[in-house]
């Protein structure tokens, strides 16, 4: 299991602050793949090309980071802080 | 010993009353840097009234302590104050405050203009502004800022 949160914009435009996902895959690629896959709007957000960073336990992640149990996905749109 | 303070609230920031304890009562401090980020309304063009600032708790906190740190293995610093805002703010509201305290003016500078581009490109904050004309959008963030960030890593 583990839980994914999404950020500003991407929480607003996917209608979801997060969700908890019983079945996880390996990396954070496949992750975003599997999102991708449900189409519409998500198809949308997280799509090749699209900006959204992600962060695996609070930390900046890439694609390649394996994903394992009880872990926390955040993803976000590129920060605008300061 | 670099003492830090890093905080991050939804409660107006006293920007000035904050860069006193960065440098009081150490003896070993010669000047301190501080910068103070405003909230500016105008923005690409469209006059703005308010804006909100989401973040992403814990790993903000993570993110900022992670900066100070890289500051601190840098260069010599007595102390450092990193204080951002989050939830709503009005034009003319600090958003943020970075203050280093250092023996040295050149130590101090370097590190408070390192902090703020790493912030900006590597902090979880978000901006979503309130437009003059009822409108609202989330800020783009700039080229520039990650030029300014990718400008310290080639030793600068």
């Amino acid at each position: 299991m583990i839980r994914v949160l999404y950020f500003a914009s991407l929480r607003e435009r996917l209608g979801s602050a997060g969700e908890t996902l019983v079945d996880h895959p390996a990396t954070l690629a496949e992750l975003r793949g599997q999102l991708v896959a449900r189409g519409d709007v998500w198809a949308e957000v997280f799509g090749e090309g699209q900006p959204v960073l992600a962060a695996v336990n609070q930390e900046m992640a890439t694609a390649e980071q394996p994903l394992r149990e009880g872990d926390e996905v955040g993803f976000f749109p590129p920060v605008t802080g300061g | 010993m670099m003492d830090t303070e890093i905080r991050v609230q939804s409660t107006p920031l006293d920007a000035l009353a904050e860069i006193e304890p960065v440098y009081a009562g150490r003896h070993s401090v010669g000047g301190v840097v501080s910068f103070i980020g405003l909230m500016r309304d105008l923005n690409q063009g469209d006059r703005v009234s308010g804006m909100t600032l989401e973040h992403y708790p814990g790993m903000t906190e993570k993110a900022l302590a992670a900066i100070v740190e890289e500051a601190g293995r840098r260069w010599e610093l007595d102390g450092v104050r990193l204080i951002h805002r989050v939830g709503q703010v009005l034009p003319q509201d600090p958003i943020v405050l970075v203050a280093v305290a250092s023996a040295h003016r050149g130590e101090a500078f370097r590190a408070c203009e390192f902090i703020i581009d790493y912030l900006k490109t590597r902090a979880p904050f978000w901006k979503h502004e309130q437009m003059a004309d009822g409108r609202s959008r989330w800020v783009d963030a700039r080229g520039s800022d990650d030029d300014a960030a990718a400008g310290w890593e080639k030793g600068s």
